[in-house]
């Protein structure tokens, strides 16, 4: 495996430059993620409207080049979409990022089959998935997300 | 008994006198793992202050144990035991030796490092400690050395007190001066940082604290494999080390303790081996050190261990020292040079661990694209996370030396390491 399978441009480019950052005002839903590993923290602050559909989410914190594109990703990926479907979502992901979905069986991925690359790291495949706990605990109504 | 397999593979042959330098060619046949690709590239193996590679000597020491000599050690009267005592004893001496305690009694067999700082915690700490006493660590110290004192804080209610550190990673010893009172019982620091490489002035610490009737406890993990250590000299109460940091296997580990201070202490583990006689009513305990060591040790890790304490022994503390003391100033020369790598620890007296940071760049990020150049390194807060925040950072790269590393592998890490700023930044 090269160098490049991993750190994609569109994985750097997301890192460099990502897209929804910050937080919302008066958000619906919340939640913050944590990586005790690496002590990387990420917040999450979405609006679901009355259908249940997020209309619009950010996020912030500190985290290595894979967490911050994957989250910059999520992002883009998840608006517009009812939140029912992140449990599905999540669990995709998940599966595709541990190497247990070939990407090109992914259904719901779309881009995000490039995180595929990080299964060759078990240590970093939490980088990745953080977002996605995140998220996931955010529209449950949860708090805190941790890889652990 | 001295057909014993093992015994006979581990005998030191002294140590080292006038030697020429260290030929490291020479030593890396002597570690098979070190020979081998990574990611279809020639391993480059920067982590040795987490665990080093083991010689072939100690792995034929564990290996003739099991083949040849082991059972349970003390007690049995059959040959075997016999055979797998005199390797578990001898290991005692080997480790007396090393640190030059004065007697066998005074070295007991721990699990490693943690184990033994546990062990002082629950022993002589819950004799000793009473609430509102004071336990003096610094901000370089490594969690074990930081969790069981605030454990024995719930319990007690010690109070704790940290040397602060300066922006080059040195202890400032002023200010450990002044922490110094009569309410302190324990000043429990590191001989050597394993997060920055800082090498403490340990004697004079020691010195300091004696003067104040002060007992001294010494977490050595990352110092035994690097620098001369000598007990006595130092005269600590406790000092303690890990056999996987020196060449040696894991799961066993020492704590050196003072015979005055030992003779008082309470066990901290109930079982076999610690008494010398059990009834209902009443249980005698064994002297020390078996006090201290219930249950069935490591025993082929104490034949692994006397290897890998000969091993050094044999090689000379001195040469390896000055060995590793090139490679990291070559180290240190080549990481300067990259422009956005900024040296994380920069303490007058630096041994085997480099720390750094680059701009804008993770350090996990980092590892992983050394890590696909065949380079091993650790990233992240080294288990010392009082010392990484201190820096404002979560997490550094860290490079760490053995005896094993070459002028060759540095370049490699930097070579490396300005790939990682090529592909990430």
């Amino acid at each position: 495996m090269d160098l490049k399978s991993l750190y994609q441009e569109i994985i750097l480019d997301h890192n460099r430059h990502p897209r929804n950052y910050g937080a919302l005002e008066g958000p619906s839903h919340e939640a913050h993620g944590h990586n005790p590993l690496c002590g990387d923290q990420l917040h999450l602050t979405l609006v679901v409207d009355d259908e249940g559909v997020i209309q619009d989410l950010r996020f912030e914190g500190k985290g290595c080049a894979i967490s911050t594109a994957s989250a910059s990703m999520m992002t883009e990926h998840v608006k517009g979409r009812p939140a029912k479907d992140v449990e599905a979502l999540l669990h995709e992901f998940h599966e595709v990022a541990t190497g247990k979905l070939d990407p090109e069986e992914a259904q719901l991925l779309g881009k995000l089959k490039i995180f595929a690359g990080v299964a060759e790291f078990p240590t970093r495949v939490k980088c990745a998935t953080l977002c996605w706990h995140t998220l996931k605990s955010a529209v449950d109504k949860g708090a805190t997300a941790t890889t652990e | 008994m001295a057909e014993s397999a093992s015994l006979d593979a581990v005998t030191c042959k002294g140590c080292a006198g006038e030697q020429p330098p260290i030929d490291v060619e020479a030593i890396r046949a002597d570690f098979p793992v070190l020979h081998q690709d990574v990611r279809d590239k020639p391993l480059v193996y920067l982590d040795n202050a987490a665990s080093t590679h083991k010689p072939l000597a100690v792995i034929d020491a564990v290996s003739a144990m099991y083949l040849r000599d082991y059972s349970n050690i003390h007690r049995g009267v059959h040959t075997l035991s016999q055979r797998a005592t005199a390797v578990y004893e001898n290991a005692r001496e080997r480790v007396r030796c090393h640190l030059n305690a004065r007697e066998t009694s005074e070295i007991i067999f721990t699990r490693g490092t943690t184990e033994a700082i546990n062990l002082v915690a629950n022993s002589w700490g819950r004799v000793n400690l009473r609430e509102g006493d004071e336990v003096i660590l610094s901000e370089l110290e490594h969690h074990s050395n930081i969790v069981p004192w605030q454990m024995l804080r719930e319990s007690q209610g010690i109070v704790l007190r940290v040397i602060p550190i300066d922006d080059d990673g040195d202890l400032i010893l002023e200010e450990y001066e002044k922490l110094l009172n009569p309410r302190t019982k324990l000043v429990s620091v590191s001989h050597i940082s394993n997060a920055l490489g800082t090498v403490n002035p340990i004697a004079q610490i020691l010195r300091m604290a004696r003067e104040q009737g002060v007992t001294t406890l010494v977490d050595g993990a990352q110092a035994v494999a690097h620098k001369p250590v000598d007990v006595q000299e130092l005269q600590a109460d406790f000092y303690a080390f890990s056999g996987h940091k020196i060449y040696g296997p894991s799961g066993i580990g020492v704590l050196y303790g003072r015979k005055e201070i030992l003779q008082d202490m309470p066990p901290w583990q109930g079982g076999g081996d610690m008494i010398l006689s059990v009834g209902f009513e009443k249980t005698i305990y064994n002297e020390p050190p078996f006090r201290f060591e219930a249950g069935t040790p490591n025993i082929s890790g104490a034949a692994g261990l006397t290897a890998a304490l000969c091993y050094i022994c044999n090689h000379g503390i001195r040469r390896i020292d000055e060995w590793e003391q090139r490679l990291l100033a070559h180290a240190q020369h080549r990481l300067r040079e990259i422009p956005g790598l900024r040296l994380v620890g920069t303490a007058k007296e630096q041994s085997c661990a480099i720390s750094f940071v680059l701009d804008g760049i993770h350090a996990h990020d980092v590892g992983t694209v050394l890590d696909m150049q065949g380079v091993a390194v650790r990233t992240g807060h080294h288990c010392a996370q009082p010392a990484i925040e201190r820096f404002g950072l979560a997490a550094t790269t860290r490079a760490s030396l053995a005896v094993y590393n070459t002028i060759e592998e540095i370049d490699a890490l930097a070579a490396a390491i300005r790939k990682a700023q090529e592909v990430l930044s």
